[in-house]
């Protein structure tokens, strides 16, 4: 059976990947995909933290799973919705060229 | 399953969820010009939900209810009233809000809202947790980018999201850790298996800073802070005011029942940390307000610091500590939205948002400009009002936690507040408008106005005065976390 650690470390490289890619892309669809890969790396935590503890019979960790993912659909349709709001007013989705609130 | 206790615990969210209903039946069948009492309805209906809540929904012992996602305490319970409260004079400012006033889907997203802050001051549970806190900040994302029309407005919506949507899966990501290494999400029962014996302090370090992401982002600490200036500056005022009162107060409440019920084990670690986040809370807070000219933005930097301020109760761990930030919060929640409140009331008239633009205010309308002056005087933490007794009261459990360098920071830091505070009240009470003719230019209070805000000056006052009852209500919140 393949170690638990192998799972956190993917994980882990995948919110990396993903934190990375929030931090760096200008363009906000590439922000709002970095955004999903950290939450994809949740859910394989929990998922995986679940599936290698002891109590298996509670459903926790895939209780919590499934409603991250329900979560982050909500968000991101919030989140589309905005980014469309903003390049109707703008025509611009790149975070940078959004600079009207300025010190 | 259902018994009475459990519906008398959820009681303040059923009344909420009815009356977003009642207004998304009622809303379409109104002409245009009745379409504002929409608010008038929020706001009567969190009043009799308040009242109907106080009188069947009092919690007694502290329980565990819906299999362990929510506790039913006097923590919650004063903090519910709280949030409603804000909620209800945040309707009623919404009210003659030019292009949000007359939507009802305003007031169904403030009340949604509503419910998630509710919920996460009485969660016990991680998924409970993530949840409330979604429900919360989702709505916020909509009302902050809600007039469509306007650049600044969608520009602001657009940035809050991007910044809370990260730092809510950073703290998410913290929350999957803990729930991997105490094997529960309850947490109550976190703190029996998260031992020092049982992971390491540098892993322990490693989620607290991963959950405190997300929890510094809702109460605007630095280094979190950089949405709020311009997501204040940007959103509709009155939902401005709500972010900067009852989405801070929700995450203070998380910050207190987390730290305190889910890491014993690690007070020493935690407390530090909190420390430090609000000494540089404090400082940058103040020092970045100085040189502002918008005053939504320097309210925003001195909502920043006002987290510091409150943070100084939560890393005493006692209590008194626990009490003091309730309390802090009563009175923050009544100051800060009177502050926006006036604000908005002031460029509803005028379209002015420039510090500079009060001049004179004074003479236009003396009510506005005495509210101004309880509001900022009680920001700048001055007897008689909520914010001196607030500040007394963080410090001295500060003291009291041995924390003394902190509280000396904090009195340096509130010593240069009121220097900005009593920048404002400059230009309301002694400049005048260049052609000295402020009888022709009044500012005139519509009702709504006139309602919410002296119900918030009163307040102010009276959590100044008579603390007493306010203190002895936190106090039995704060017992509940030891």
């Amino acid at each position: 059976m393949v170690p638990l650690s192998w799972y956190l470390l993917l994980a882990a490289a995948l919110f990396g990947i993903g934190l990375f890619g929030v931090l760096v892309r200008r363009n906000a669809i590439a922000i709002l995909l970095g955004i999903e890969l950290m939450l994809n790396a949740v859910n394989i935590n929990l998922v995986s933290f679940w599936r290698y503890s002891d109590t298996l019979t509670t459903m926790s960790g895939q209780v919590f799973s499934i409603i991250v993912f329900a979560v982050a659909a909500a968000e991101v349709s919030v989140g589309l919705a905005l980014v469309i709001s903003v390049y109707r007013r703008r025509n611009t989705v790149i975070a940078d060229e959004l600079d009207m609130l300025k010190f | 399953m259902f018994t009475t206790t459990t519906f008398a615990s959820i009681l303040p969210e059923i009344l909420i969820l009815t009356i977003g209903l009642l207004v998304l039946i009622l809303e379409p069948f109104w002409k245009d010009e009745q379409k504002r009492s929409a608010g008038w309805l929020t706001a009567g209906g969190l009043l009799v939900a308040m009242i109907v809540s106080l009188l069947f929904g009092r919690p007694g012992e502290p329980v565990a209810v819906l299999g362990g996602m929510i506790r039913f305490d006097w923590l919650g319970f004063f903090l519910k009233m709280l949030f409603m409260f804000a909620a209800a004079a945040t309707a009623l400012l919404l009210m003659d809000h030019e292009q949000a006033g007359k939507r009802g889907e305003a007031y169904v997203m403030l009340l949604a809202s509503l419910i998630g802050m509710n919920l996460m001051a009485s969660s016990a549970d991680l998924v409970m947790l993530y949840l409330s806190i979604e429900t919360a900040s989702i709505p916020l994302y909509v009302l902050a980018g809600f007039l469509l029309g306007d650049e600044r407005s969608t520009e602001a919506g657009f940035k809050y999201f991007l910044f809370g949507a990260m730092a809510s899966t950073v703290m998410l990501y913290g929350f999957s850790l803990l729930f991997g290494f105490s094997g529960t999400t309850d947490l109550y029962s976190i703190a029996a298996t998260l031992t020092s014996g049982s992971i390491s302090p540098l892993l322990a370090f490693g989620v607290v800073t991963l959950v405190l992401v997300g929890l510094g982002f809702k109460v605007s600490a630095v280094p979190f802070h950089f949405w709020a200036p311009d997501v204040y500056q940007g959103a509709p005022t009155p939902v401005a005011g709500y972010l900067s009162t009852a989405s801070k107060a929700a995450g203070f409440a998380v910050i207190l029942r987390l730290f305190f019920i889910a890491f014993p084990e690690f007070t020493g670690m935690w407390t530090m940390v909190l420390a430090v986040l609000s000494a540089v809370s404090m400082t940058v807070g103040n020092l970045l307000a100085l040189p502002q000219t918008n005053i939504k933005r320097l309210l925003a930097y001195s909502s920043i610091s006002h987290a510091g301020y409150a943070m100084i109760g939560a890393v005493a761990f006692s209590q008194f500590g626990a009490a003091s930030v309730v309390f802090y919060l009563a009175a923050y929640i009544a100051t800060n939205l009177l502050a926006f409140g006036l604000v908005m009331a002031f460029s509803r008239v005028t379209g002015l948002e420039e510090i500079t633009d009060y001049a004179g205010l004074s003479r236009r309308n003396p009510l506005l400009g005495l509210m101004m002056l309880a509001a900022f005087l009680s920001l700048a933490g001055m007897p008689p009002f909520g914010g001196f007794v607030a500040k007394v009261f963080v410090f001295a459990a500060g003291v009291q936690a041995n924390y003394t360098w902190l509280v000396i920071v904090g009195i340096i830091n509130s010593i240069i507040g009121v220097y900005y505070y009593l920048n404002v009240l400059k230009y309301v009470y002694l400049y005048r408008l260049p052609n000295q003719d402020e009888e022709n230019h009044p500012v005139p209070l519509t009702q709504p106005y006139m309602i919410a805000l002296v119900i918030l000056v009163v307040g102010v006052i009276v959590v100044g005065t008579v603390f007493a009852p306010f203190f002895n209500w936190s106090d039995a919140g704060a017992l509940n976390l030891f």
